[in-house]
């Protein structure tokens, strides 16, 4: 079973002569439990996806299936998708009210998911994502950026989804903080059983995080290709080639 | 030879309701004609020490220093007037996002002009010939057009070298560039590492290559300079870095992960408050 | 747990609160520390507790009945035994109405700062998060508010309720809410666009509760900071109703209305039309230097 499968989809925003085409005739499927990566420089429509699927992006045309479940087109998400379908959004200074502290925060989260024990799942889920009950009544300013990132991954794991979207979860971090997220991820992922659909423009990092991945360029898939593949650079389309390069540094060479 | 910047004991200090904070404690270096990599992470004081340099610390912020001496001269003991002639003329600072750097509602053009015009009281045929030069020296395909434009017109590898651009202009002695491609991306970020490259060798210049990342300052740098709590912990060779000694800057090398093979988890740094206060290792600069 | 050892000011300075008590308290002290560094602010907030406390015991404080008329001392000096601030043109004491209009004054002054800004919020809001044709709607009304004099519709708006306090307070606050409505709107727009409001989207929070939940919170400190410094144009508003005649009915002792009679005799008996402008005047600065100041603690856009 897949858990995400999208076919022919394609992305717009605007109307008419305004019309930017983020995404043309994108095709992927995503096996449940398995953590798949999008790569691809700005602009290159790979984050377009993950609002197109969440609703953030209306305009899109295609078909999106979520637990071989089509999504309507028409209509927006409804709780049952919200509740299998999370995001972590890449910049944890600009996902946090600024004015709500993190008790504040989850609390909301599974008020609207229904739950009941709201105290003892806020405890859970701060344990969960390494911060403990000593961090739940700190607002946002008081916390540092991989405290924050942490805190975003508590909210997007409060209704208990099976899969998470991670849109550069760990580029606005230092590299330490990177990897204590990073293996916060992979812990999660093991625990919890969760798919990982994951946007990164560094391939060190979706090759560390991801077992499939795809390159995006331009708006359109150029490659789709396994990690070892990536490792051992057996790529064939010369963008996922000079992009590969690129990523493993600087050469004085080049000159 | 004297060195081109010597900076010694250099702090900077906030004062908090909580008492003074120092952002920069005690940071001594020399740079030649050459790169130097400062490597750290948020909060290490990396930015701090560039910006200390060119005094461009903020109120109620304090730089203090023994000395900061370019070219022997001491910048601590500048007027106000005299810090804007060195800092427009022999230092030049290029900053993390272009977009704030360039004003909105000039052409690119005219602000190139108007930096060459502030410097050299050149005539304005001069000063255009000499824009569109600087914008073909940072690899700008076409600069007539480039030169029409406006900045939100750019994208960011383009607004990034033309920054660089009119840093360049007054044909500065030191650069200093503050995360100058962590907005780029990898395609771009090597042209502009490239440019700066050049001008290095071409001009005899010297950078100040401020970043996180330590895989590109390795790469990219020939000495580098590594800061944790606002002190330098190490200083190496750029090519040695990865054979660095201080537990912190393994400690970093160890937290990437790696491409060439998988790892089941990243090694996650373990903080001891000993490095915040210990002397700095290796061969001091 | 070494909070305890501070005492009171470590415990609320605590980066580490332990409940949710002890996080609003400290955002709370922390505003307030910072408030309390700009003592220009701390001057307004000074009088404007005075002019509460003034208001409160207004029966105690009166040295005499405000309406108690006494026409052999009318039109007494400033200083004369037992009228400090003198008699009007029908020797009641001015002070003693000064006093008890400062009930007058705050009784305007809250109503309107309840009835205006959260008009506009819910107009501002509700546009700008709805966007599309609600917007264009609410937006398009609110133009037709602003497109007029504030005064004079306010004027209209009286001569059509009726004279009186409820309805220059009702006018006043009619035409004060479209500038608020734009603030919010701008404000919503900017947030609307916000990582954390995409973010509660995907928890499948509807308009409403984003609305209410996430945007106000972020789009009142701003309003209260524009009502504060906005104050004194209110006052003045209802002053100027007053002295039209169209605000408070004589005899009561509205500060405006109390210019209005003074007016007669402000060349040979200045005092009487000077102290109520002397009052509106200290209670409107007041009001700026302490909007001044939560300006500087409040406004987001200030911050760091």
């Amino acid at each position: 079973m897949s858990a995400l499968d999208f076919e022919g989809l394609n992305v717009w925003f605007g109307e008419g002569r305004d019309r930017v085409n983020a995404v043309q005739g994108a095709s992927f499927k995503v096996a449940s439990g398995e953590s798949f990566g999008l790569v691809g420089e700005s602009g290159s429509g790979k984050s377009t996806i993950l609002r197109a699927l969440t609703g953030l992006a209306p305009h899109w045309s295609g078909k999106i299936r979520v637990m071989d479940r089509e999504l309507d087109r028409g209509k927006g998400r409804d709780r049952a998708f919200y509740k299998s379908v999370q995001m972590v959004f890449q910049d944890p200074y600009a996902s946090l009210h600024p004015r709500q502290s993190v008790d504040q925060v989850l609390s909301e989260v599974l008020y609207l998911h229904g739950f009941r024990d709201i105290e003892a799942r806020i405890e859970r889920l701060l344990d969960d994502v390494g911060l403990g009950s000593a961090f739940r009544f700190r607002y946002p300013h008081q916390l540092s950026g991989g405290q924050r990132q942490r805190v975003a991954i508590a909210r997007a794991l409060a209704p208990e989804p099976s899969i998470l979207l991670l849109d550069e979860p760990t580029s606005a971090l230092d590299v330490s903080v990177q990897a204590e997220i990073l293996n916060l991820l992979c812990d999660l992922r093991a625990e919890h059983g969760l798919t990982f659909l994951m946007v990164s423009h560094d391939l060190v990092v979706v090759a560390h995080m991801c077992e499939h991945i795809v390159v995006m360029q331009q708006g359109r898939i150029v490659e789709e290709m396994s990690v070892s593949d990536m490792r051992a650079m057996r790529v064939t389309h010369p963008y996922s080639q000079s992009l590969l390069e690129a990523s493993l540094g600087y050469r004085r060479a080049q000159l | 030879m004297t060195d081109l910047l010597d900076v010694k004991d250099l702090w900077v200090r906030f004062p908090t309701r909580k008492g003074r904070f120092d952002a920069v404690r005690g940071v001594s270096f020399r740079l030649g004609r050459e790169r130097l990599g400062i490597v750290g992470e948020s909060g290490s004081g990396k930015s701090m020490t560039g910006r200390a340099i060119l005094r461009l610390i903020r109120s109620p912020g304090q730089v203090e220093a023994s000395h900061i001496r370019l070219d022997g001269e001491n910048l601590l003991d500048k007027t106000e007037a005299e810090m804007r002639q060195v800092r427009g003329q022999r230092i030049s600072m290029v900053m993390q996002d272009p977009k704030f750097s360039l004003n909105p509602v000039m052409s690119i053009g005219e602000q190139l002009t108007e930096a060459y015009r502030l410097h050299a009281r050149g005539g304005r045929a001069e000063a255009r010939r000499r824009a569109v030069e600087m914008l073909e020296a940072v690899a700008i395909r076409d600069p007539e057009r480039v030169m029409r434009a406006y900045p939100h017109e750019m994208s960011g590898g383009m607004g990034q070298r033309i920054m660089i651009a009119m840093m360049l202009i007054p044909d500065p002695e030191l650069l200093i560039a503050d995360e100058p491609t962590s907005a780029l991306d990898v395609s771009v970020r090597g042209q502009v590492l490239q440019i700066m490259d050049r001008l290095v060798q071409d001009r005899g210049m010297g950078l100040i290559f401020i970043s996180h990342d330590l895989n590109l300052v390795a790469q990219f740098c020939d000495r580098v300079m590594i800061m944790y709590a606002g002190r330098v912990v190490e200083t190496c060779e750029a090519h040695k870095l990865h054979e660095a000694q201080h537990p912190y800057t393994r400690g970093l090398l160890n937290s990437l992960p790696r491409f060439d093979a998988p790892q089941n988890r990243l090694e996650v740094l373990r903080r001891d408050p000993a490095w915040a206060a210990a002397p700095v290792k290796g061969p001091v600069a | 747990m070494n909070e305890a050892h501070h005492g009171l000011r470590g415990w609320l300075l605590s980066d580490a609160p332990q409940s949710r008590l002890q996080a609003r308290a400290a955002a709370l002290y922390l505003g307030w520390l910072a408030f309390r560094a700009n003592p220009l602010a701390m001057l307004g907030l000074a009088i404007l507790v005075l002019l509460f406390a003034v208001a409160v015991f207004a029966p105690w404080l009166a040295p005499h009945d405000p309406f108690a008329q006494d026409l052999a001392n009318r039109l007494q000096p400033i200083g004369t035994e037992g009228h400090l601030l003198g008699t009007d043109s029908l020797g009641r004491d001015i002070l003693s109405r000064l006093i008890h209009g400062a009930r007058i004054t705050l009784y305007i002054v809250g109503l309107v700062a309840l009835i205006a800004p959260l008009a506009g919020l819910l107009v501002g809001t509700v546009s700008g998060y709805a966007g599309g044709w609600i917007d264009m709607i609410l937006m398009r009304i609110t133009d037709i508010f602003l497109a007029f004099p504030r005064l004079v519709l306010a004027l209209a708006f009286v001569a059509a309720l009726g004279a009186g306090i409820e309805n220059a307070i009702l006018a006043i606050s009619l035409t004060a809410w479209p500038p608020y409505a734009r603030i919010a709107r701008a404000e919503t727009l900017t947030i609307r666009k916000s990582d954390y409001i995409s973010a509660i989207r995907l928890q499948g929070a509807g308009p409403l509760r984003i609305i209410t939940r996430q945007i106000w919170p972020l789009c009142i400190s701003s309003l209260i900071v524009r009502v504060t410094l906005d104050m004194a144009g209110i006052i003045l508003a209802a002053a100027g109703l007053g002295f039209l005649g169209l605000g408070a009915q004589p005899p009561s002792p509205e500060w405006g209305a109390m210019i209005s009679e003074g007016r007669r005799f402000i060349l040979d008996h200045w005092w009487v039309a000077t102290m109520p402008g002397l009052a509106i005047f200290t209670v409107s600065l007041a009001f700026n230097l302490l909007g001044d100041g939560l300006r500087d603690v409040l406004d987001p856009k200030s911050e760091k």
